[in-house]
């Protein structure tokens, strides 16, 4: 048999969009092998994210239980062991976030299954399924194959689109037998970094800056919200402490490819480069005529973004 | 009380380096390129020093490679790591034999716990610690961080990042989860993976250079380990990625807009 499970992300009954791009990839591998999909939800409370996801054509198992509350891989991979069993899955495949990343390798040890991290592609002929793969900082693509019975791979959300909605999805509970008194992880807190703008992974526009903003986002974050953008960085501008470290992209950062992707005041640095080259459309603004992004870049400004960037804001006021 | 601490030390190739695919797909081109210690390796070096300093104990630095990975063992012992294990290993790795050999050496080394960079730069995959903690069937924390940023004074204080409760039994740390900072409490023996954030590593001294080399490294042959030793990821080929063109440079904001308007139409 060669079905295959995807796991969804939720938080707080909020189905994670990049779940969906996840779905397509499994789409992707049953109709070359000629297994069915289904899906596993996990938490406490998930209900409404496993309809979410059932909207999407996908028979749901619904594994909800208060152990399951908070996201620990010390909890969660024995109920994805046990799905991949029930589901008669031979293939899970999840997206490749944090919570994917930490999740999956722990998972496929129970399974005896083979990973891949951060698949940009389905690749290879017929039933024999090979998975494109970033190697040295998505310097080289790889070409691999998973050998063993069960195989697991985590889809890199911004290259896969998100699975549209389908009629014939269903939601079934999955009993849950993970005891928390012999868990040996204990959830204390989360910080969350609030914010009004869209998710850096989901923004049409990102806005971002480096070394060359001096620590000071603001021209930036004006010009992020005339355009209804998310706000990037450098990883330079994150380690200096000026921006929270989930604005960072890049190959260790977030992964983004949106239609328009603003540099200012950022060189290029192939870790960097890694992690927005997707993009529709590259600017690059930078007082550095020499440096790397305008290599990239699509249109480039040499200029000082202090002026260059409200400048365009007022430009853009004109219309 | 006293800790015992095991780090992973890969050897990869230097990010400064230039990485393309060889034109036949079989591998990479080597020529020019440098080799070190993996950067995320580093970090869970110096992290493992400084709960060393804090709580007393022993750090082990481990390799799994050829004998030239012995380079990259010299340099976490004159960071200041007490001594090293090299798992001679020459044919290709994947995640599933690195943690299975490293759950060899755990067993022979008992540590309290293991420090792993989140992932190394050559194959990218993020799977030995959540691995490796699997197999144990101990807790796992990866992509531990701090709050404070690296310019803090906190920083500066060169503290551990990874807290340890007073009894030594359990430890909290701080890790990069998407959308903020979340903080786990996790019983020990317990795996930890390492993100950028945590600390910067130190250099090694001049005497901390010249007192490594005294240091014992212990040669263990991976055969040795009663492991499978065939990977499960297997690469077929590699290729250079689609580059990107550079475009054009435009003269001002004023055409920048244009372009973006008319052209590209994404203003």
């Amino acid at each position: 048999m060669s079905n295959v499970l995807v796991v969804a992300e939720q938080s707080r009954g909020t189905l994670r969009k990049a779940t969906l791009s996840a779905l397509t990839a499994a789409r992707e591998v049953a109709r070359r092998t000629g297994g069915t999909v289904s899906a596993l939800v996990l938490g406490s409370g998930a209900a409404a994210a496993a309809e979410e996801l059932a909207a999407h054509g996908v028979a749901v198992r619904l594994a909800d239980a208060p152990v399951l509350a908070h996201p620990l891989a010390e909890a969660h991979a024995p109920v994805v062991a046990d799905a991949a069993r029930v589901a008669g899955a031979s293939w899970i495949v999840t997206a490749a976030t944090a919570y994917g990343k930490d999740l999956l390798p722990r998972a496929a040890v129970a399974l005896g299954a083979a990973v891949a991290t951060e698949v940009l592609a389905v690749a290879g002929e017929g039933a024999e399924i090979l998975l494109r793969r970033p190697m040295w900082a998505g310097n080289v693509i790889a070409e691999v194959e998973l050998r063993g019975t069960v195989k697991a791979f985590s889809v890199r959300p911004t290259e896969f689109a998100p699975a549209a909605r389908a009629p014939g999805g269903s939601v079934t509970p999955l009993p849950v037998s993970v005891d928390a008194a012999s868990l040996r992880t204990r959830f204390v807190e989360l910080q969350e970094v609030k914010s009004e703008r869209p998710e850096l992974t989901d923004a049409r526009v990102v806005v971002a800056g480096g070394r060359g903003t001096r620590g000071d986002f603001g021209p930036l974050s004006g010009l992020a919200d005339d355009l209804g953008a998310a706000v990037g960085a450098s990883r330079a501008a994150v380690d200096a402490g000026w921006v929270p470290n989930d604005w960072q992209v890049g190959q260790t950062g977030k992964v983004v490819a949106p239609e328009l992707y603003v540099a200012a005041g950022i060189s290029g640095a192939i870790q960097h480069v890694a992690g927005m080259k997707g993009a529709k459309v590259i600017v690059a603004i930078n007082k550095d005529a020499d440096a790397p992004i305008f290599q990239i870049a699509d249109y480039g400004l040499v200029a000082d973004l202090f002026q260059a960037v409200p400048a365009l804001r007022e430009r853009l006021k004109a219309g | 009380m006293p800790l015992k601490l095991l780090v992973t030390v890969k050897r990869v190739e230097d990010p400064e380096s230039r990485i393309r695919a060889r034109p036949d797909g079989t591998g990479i081109v080597t020529d020019g390129v440098n080799y070190k210690m993996n950067p995320f390796d580093e970090i869970a070096v110096e992290e493992a020093l400084r709960l060393k300093e804090k709580h007393g104990g022993e750090v082990v630095v481990a390799s799994i490679g050829g004998a030239a990975a012995m380079v990259e063992l010299r340099a976490a012992l004159a960071m200041g790591a007490d001594r090293g294990l090299l798992v001679r290993h020459d044919g290709a790795l994947d995640p599933g034999v690195g943690s299975a050999l490293l759950q060899a050496l755990v067993a022979q080394e008992r540590p309290d716990l293991v420090l792993l960079g989140k992932q190394a730069i050559d194959d990218d995959q993020n799977q030995t610690g959540q691995m490796l903690a699997a197999r144990l069937g101990w807790p796992q924390a990866t992509f531990a961080s701090k709050k404070e940023s690296l310019e803090s004074e906190a920083e500066q204080k060169k503290q551990p990042g990874v807290v340890l409760a007073a009894d030594g039994g359990r430890a909290l740390v701080v890790r990069e989860v998407d959308g903020g900072v979340e903080t786990l409490d996790v019983a020990l023996p317990a795996v930890v993976t390492v993100d950028l954030r945590l600390n910067k590593p130190r250099f090694a001294s001049l005497p901390g250079i010249m007192k490594a080399k005294k240091k014992e490294v212990r040669e263990i042959p991976a055969a040795s380990l009663g492991v499978e030793l065939a990977p499960a990821v297997v690469v077929r080929r590699l290729f250079d990625p689609p580059r990107r063109q550079a475009g054009v440079k435009v003269a001002d904001v004023a055409e920048l807009w244009t372009r973006l308007h008319a052209e590209a139409k994404v203003l």
